[in-house]
């Protein structure tokens, strides 16, 4: 029988090469996803190629445009990074949400994205914040924005000889804050039911000038919700907006039933959560 | 009121003693042994949830590389006899067709053939290797569609065994009927001035173990078999493998190892034969570890249940009438516990007229097995919810209304016999008199009692304690330590003796060297081991006294035991008082090692008694809900160890909760379970719960020594309608089907409203 | 199939260990090194009796591949105490009697000790998020909390 082989490649050249030449070899980032499925027999790749020793994976570069974040990084990291923290909370949110303490060491956005989950918690903030997944392949580097990465649960965008490479925010205008939530029946280690992001920014006045909303685990893919937004700017987050804003995202929503929700249910709540998760964005955007 | 005796050792909170151990990762689970020239035992399992066995190939499988051996249920013998499992019997030729099944797979999951190999993947590669061909049928998985006329029935030769006789007895799916009645039930409700009735439902749930069934079977050249199990009872493996294979229990010897969580569900063997076998048929030690999805599909869960319950009621909250219909889940075969449910039901209240029946249904899931007082938390539900309505209907205290039904010493219990003393009323009092209950609700959280009501096994046990010439003591038992059992044991010894309890050494043997005891279950084990070990104790100091009578050179008579020491009646400057050590060194010279034993077979404990207070924080928009504040409140007879007492509270608290709030085995039409993991069977994390505060009430249990009621199995028994009571609290609206989901929640909310 | 040979640095001495390319790191710790302190409660990383610290990091190791451990740091349940001095985690748990049956509390240990490592003065929140994913079905976490908050205490008047 063969076993599946291990590789720890430390440049992104040599990644690529390994991609190359193991046709049905997975990339491992944190694992948290992927052993999972390895050992159930969901996923039975042909190699593991570990991306963890390669610098431009696990490092979170901040600059004057925005912030770079390796594919690899743990969430832990992540959410400890004060740039971040200030900038991104709303990312905060979701990324601290992966998982327990345990996955929070090891699970990472470039997992989370890759994984192509819907209700994957990291990736509603990237939408919102207008996130860019950078990815390296045999002919140099692409970008794609991430509401365009994944395409059906479980499928990206990501080529058989390419790979994810960071995730990069550029940084928000002044007086923009972001928020996530999701609605899991326990108070930690469940996967989302229903989750919803929202980025937006205030004038001087408190009326909101520009908004993203993005909702998770209600479709097949994330979903970034244009009427939603639309919803919510020109306006100062009162009641009757808010309203609007969740009954769009109400409508927008594609939900199944399953083992952890209802059609009924998902389509209900994802339209709490977006009213619920503007209001937190609005006031740190005050703060900020 | 008696005087409450003083107890130096009893009551107090030492260290455990296998706590070090534990803390270091030293002590040794199911799964931590190996051996030598070790196979590893993979189980292959049918994917249907019910399906003819048509024909097993196994030549594929036996050809990897690695494997030294297949079995099927054709190496196992068929067998045709009863064998005594604690709270319950389960027929030996259902247990082994559960082992490996013969003519049907009757769930999915259901073990048809087993592998040994040189390596695990080995035996993983044999198992997806082993070609069964089914017939496949279609699955019953309710108790409605199993008994309605035309359901496929599980098992041809099935009659409902049924006191009274029932008309027409089978072929059914139904296992059994039992009924009990008192007084006239319908001039009763037509007296009551207030009558409700309702159905409920409540789901198959797991006792949830963290450590997944694992056992090494190894044989000996000269035919001895040796089992390291992890297992509630060491005596029950030993003789159900004798038993279902043909062998003799004489040569079988098995070691408990620690084990990590039972609740009852390590009472039953799943693969302690089929290692055995395997290890006969290959000459070599064979290890076999469930996994997580195993011990979901193929372990025994809990019946999920129907109950439809109908309560009456005068102005004054007296409970006039009730009638229940109990529909019990028994899995593949039949042994639900229907019957303890029916007899629980009711058994906290004087009601005058009642008519109660259950029935064990067999369906197409995993056999149940029994999970922490089984059958009672599922009409506790039923009970509990109705007086609740009750109360609210006629503006009646909670407290107030169960006070005034309670029962009482001397009342009969429903089940029959007078019930002796009991603290039910005492635990009310706790309950009213309550931080908890006297503070203010917080806006957003409901608030709901419940009471709850479990006997306590008696049954066989025994021990010794062995005294050293150094004054220290070793107690010996065969009961697996789950709960902190082997620290309360020392404390006996520690008592009796007038030792410190620093210098007992508690010690769980195996089948060859611990006398006979019955499962660690059934909240026995303090009470019923408990009481062999101070009968042992005492026996050692009956044999003290005998040693410091030769030293003194007078009659037995004329000596006393006082609290640690043995003293003359007629003292001298010759004749003082002896301690424990001061004897102990003389032992050699006085008649040699000092031995106690003691075989107890005592009556049932007391039953126990408990309330429990829950508030319950509601999201009404999503439905999702949070225990915010609880209090359990129970009558424990004597603690003898508090800490170990408040964490069997505490424990069987928070089962109740989940099992209220999200936990329920999630089927396919196809009768496949969805959620075989701890992702999506969600158990509570710490962070879904508050303290968990403890009131013990301590009124003893007669005729044990101490007072020990059994404290174990009852925690779990009012939650699951302390929930639900906050639920319909907090909402305005009775929830009668668990789990208390947010989907569910939210959708009848947004029903009712 | 080869084995790789893998060298690790566990408990603070160095170690190493042939593993399946594909096999878990716990498995490695269990079966490889003998270290049985560590159990397999779910192998899917929802109930933290694996829990081990991997270069500071608290981890499920059965979701870490053994091969991952090459010139990385270990440190099981064995290594928490310090030669015969438990460490003040292993204590608190004894005195609070915060273990009933004992299989996730070497789990537990590891976990709060990554804690109380980062964070001498929790919030008993704070305590039950960051011990969520370690799942204990005997005590209700009651006594555990109790036990982690009485640690991160007397760790904190030691260090005065």
């Amino acid at each position: 029988m063969q076993t599946t082989r291990y590789e720890a490649p430390g440049t992104i050249a040599d990644a690529l090469s390994a991609i190359a030449a193991n046709p049905g070899a997975m990339v491992l980032a944190g694992g948290t996803d992927l052993l999972v499925q390895y050992q159930s027999g969901m996923r039975t790749p042909s190699a593991f190629i570990d991306v963890k020793r390669i610098p431009e994976l696990m490092q979170i570069a901040s600059d004057a445009g925005g912030v770079t974040i390796g594919a690899a990084v743990p969430a832990a990291e992540i959410c400890a990074n004060a740039t971040i923290k200030t900038l991104w909370p709303g990312l905060v949110d979701g990324v601290s949400l992966i998982g327990s303490t345990q996955i929070q060491g090891r699970g990472s956005i470039g997992g989370n994205l890759c994984n192509g989950s819907p209700a994957a918690d990291s990736v509603c903030s990237l939408i919102a914040g207008r996130g860019v997944a950078i990815i390296a392949g045999p002919n140099g580097e692409r970008q794609v924005p991430v509401e365009q990465f994944t395409v059906a649960p479980g499928r990206t965008v990501l080529g058989r000889d390419e790979l994810l490479v960071a995730v990069r925010l550029p940084k928000p205008a002044p007086h923009t804050g972001d928020a996530y939530q999701r609605l899991i029946p326990r108070s930690e280690m469940d996967i989302a039911v229903a989750s919803a992001a929202v980025s937006l920014t205030l004038d001087a006045t408190g009326a909101c000038v520009a908004a993203r909303v993005a909702i998770g685990a209600v479709a097949p893919t994330v979903l970034l919700v244009p009427d939603a937004a639309a919803a919510l700017v020109g306006s100062r987050l009162d009641a009757s907006a808010l309203q609007q804003a969740a009954a769009a995202a109400s409508a927008a929503a594609q939900p199944i039933d399953d083992k952890r929700g209802t059609v009924a249910y998902r389509r209900q709540v994802v339209g709490v959560l977006t009213r619920r998760v503007a209001l937190v964005a609005a006031a740190r955007a005050k703060d900020r | 009121m008696s005087t409450t005796p003083t107890y130096t050792a009893i009551g107090t909170r030492p260290v455990r003693h296998d706590g070090v151990d534990k803390v270091t990762g030293r002590a040794n689970y199911g799964a931590d042994l190996s051996l030598p020239g070790m196979l590893f035992g993979v189980v292959v399992r049918s994917p249907h949830a019910h399906a003819r066995i048509v024909s097993i190939d196994t030549s594929e499988a036996a050809k990897v590389p690695g494997v030294k051996g297949v079995i099927t249920g054709r190496d196992v013998p068929l067998v045709d006899a009863k064998l005594g499992m604690g709270e319950g019997a389960m027929d030996l030729k259902d247990m082994s067709d559960n082992l490996l099944a013969r003519e049907k797979a009757l769930y999915h999951g259901h073990a048809v053939a087993a592998v040994a190999a040189t390596t695990l993947s080995a035996a993983r590669e044999a198992a997806g290797l082993v070609k069964v061909q089914y017939d496949v049928l279609e699955p019953v998985l309710s108790v409605d569609r199993a008994m309605e006329p035309g359901a496929p029935i599980l098992h041809e030769t099935m009659v409902t065994q049924a006191r009274p006789p029932v008309e027409k007895a089978g072929p059914t799916n139904v296992a059994a009927r039992m009924e009990m009645k008192r007084g006239d039930v319908e001039q009763g409700f037509a007296e009551a001035d207030l009558v409700v009735e309702r159905v409920f439902r409540t789901p198959t749930s797991h006792q949830g173990y963290i450590e997944p069934h694992a056992c090494l079977a190894r044989v000996n050249e000269d035919g001895r078999i040796n089992i390291w199990t992890s297992t509630q009872g060491p005596f029950l493996v030993r003789d159900a493998t004798a038993m279902i294979l043909g062998l003799d229990a004489a040569n079988i010897k098995v070691t408990p190892s620690e084990i990590g969580g039972g609740f009852g569900g390590k009472i039953p063997v799943y693969l302690e034969p089929l290692a055995v076998v395997l290890a006969r048929m290959t000459q070599r030690p064979v290890k076999m570890v469930m996994t997580r999805d195993e011990v979901f599909r193929a372990s025994g869960p809990t019946s999920a249940t129907k109950i439809r319950m109908k309560m009456g009621a005068k102005k004054d909250g007296t409970i006039v009438a009730a009638s229940a219909s109990l529909y019990y889940e028994a899995g593949a075969y039949g042994g639900s516990p229907a019957g303890a449910g029916m007899m629980c039901a009711f058994a906290p209240y004087t009601i005058p007229n009642f008519f109660i029946e259950a029935y064990d249904v067999v369906v197409n899931k995993p056999k149940v097995a029994a999970y922490r007082a089984p059958g009672s938390p599922m009409a506790a539900l039923a009970t509990e919810s109705l007086i609740d309505e009750i109360a609210g209907t006629l503006g009646i205290d909670k407290v107030e209304i169960r006070m005034k039904n309670a029962v009482k010493e001397g009342d009969k219990a429903p089940f029959g016999p007078p019930y002796g003393r009991i603290g039910f009323l005492e635990v009310l009092d706790k309950v009213r008199d309550s931080a908890h209950w006297k503070s203010a609700v917080a806006p957003g959280v409901g608030r709901g009692l419940a009471c709850g009501f479990w006997f306590n096994a008696g049954m066989s046990s025994s021990a010794t304690v062995t005294l050293g010439a150094d004054g220290s003591a070793a107690v010996v038992t065969g009961n697996p330590d789950i709960g902190g059992t082997r620290a309360a044991q020392a404390l006996m010894v520690a008592e009796e003796l007038g030792i410190p309890v620093e210098r007992v050494r508690p010690i769980v043997a195996d089948t060859d060297t611990a006398g006979f005891t019955e499962i660690t279950a059934g909240s026995r084990t303090c009470y019923a081991t408990g009481w062999a070990v101070v009968e042992a104790s005492r026996d050692v100091r009956e044999q003290l006294r005998a040693r410091a009578a030769k030293v003194w050179g007078v009659p037995v008579e004329e000596t006393r035991w006082e609290h640690g020491q043995v003293v003359p009646v007629n003292p001298s400057a010759e004749r003082q008082p002896l301690t424990v050590p001061e004897i102990a060194s003389k032992l050699v010279k006085t008649g040699g090692p000092v031995i106690g034993r003691a075989s107890v077979n005592p009556p049932m404990a007391g039953p126990a008694f408990a309330a429990h207070i829950c508030d319950l924080e509601v999201d009404r928009e999503t439905g999702r809900s949070r225990v915010v504040r609880y209090t359990a409140v129970q009558d424990v007879g004597k603690a003898i160890h508090p800490s170990y007492v408040e964490g069997q509270m505490q424990g069987g608290a928070s089962q109740g909760v989940g099992w209220a709030l999200n936990e329920e085995y999630i089927y396919n039409t196809q009768g496949v379970m969805e959620n075989a993991g701890f992702l999506d069977y969600r158990m509570p994390v710490a962070s879904d719960l508050p303290m968990i505060d403890t009131i013990l009430v301590e009124v003893p249990s007669p005729g044990h020594p101490y007072g020990v009621r059994g404290v174990g199995e009852v925690p779990i028994v009012p939650p699951l309608a302390a929930v639900a009571n906050a639920m319909a609290d907090a909402t305005g609206v009775r929830f009668t089907e668990l789990p208390l989901s947010p989907p569910r929640v939210l959708e009848q909310l947004t029903r009712e409203a | 199939m080869s084995k790789l040979h893998i060298e690790t640095v566990v408990n603070g001495e160095p170690a190493e260990f042939l593993c399946s390319p594909d096999e878990t790191l716990l498995s490695a710790i269990r079966n490889g090194l003998g270290l049985t302190g560590t159990k397999e409660g779910c192998g899917t990383g929802d109930c933290g009796a694996c829990s081990v610290m991997l270069n500071d990091r608290l981890v499920a190791s059965c979701l870490v591949l053994a091969a991952e451990a090459q010139g990385r740091s270990l440190t099981t349940i064995e290594g928490v105490a310090r030669g015969s001095t438990l460490h003040p985690v292993q204590k608190a748990f004894l005195q609070e009697a915060a273990l009933q049956c004992g299989v996730c509390t070497p789990g537990f240990i590891v976990a709060a000790k990554a804690l109380l490592d980062v964070n001498p003065a929790p919030e008993e929140e704070e305590v039950r998020y960051w011990l969520a994913g370690n799942l204990c079905r005997c005590t209700g976490y009651d006594k555990i909390v109790r036990a982690v908050l009485d640690a991160a205490a007397e760790m904190r008047s030691a260090r005065v």
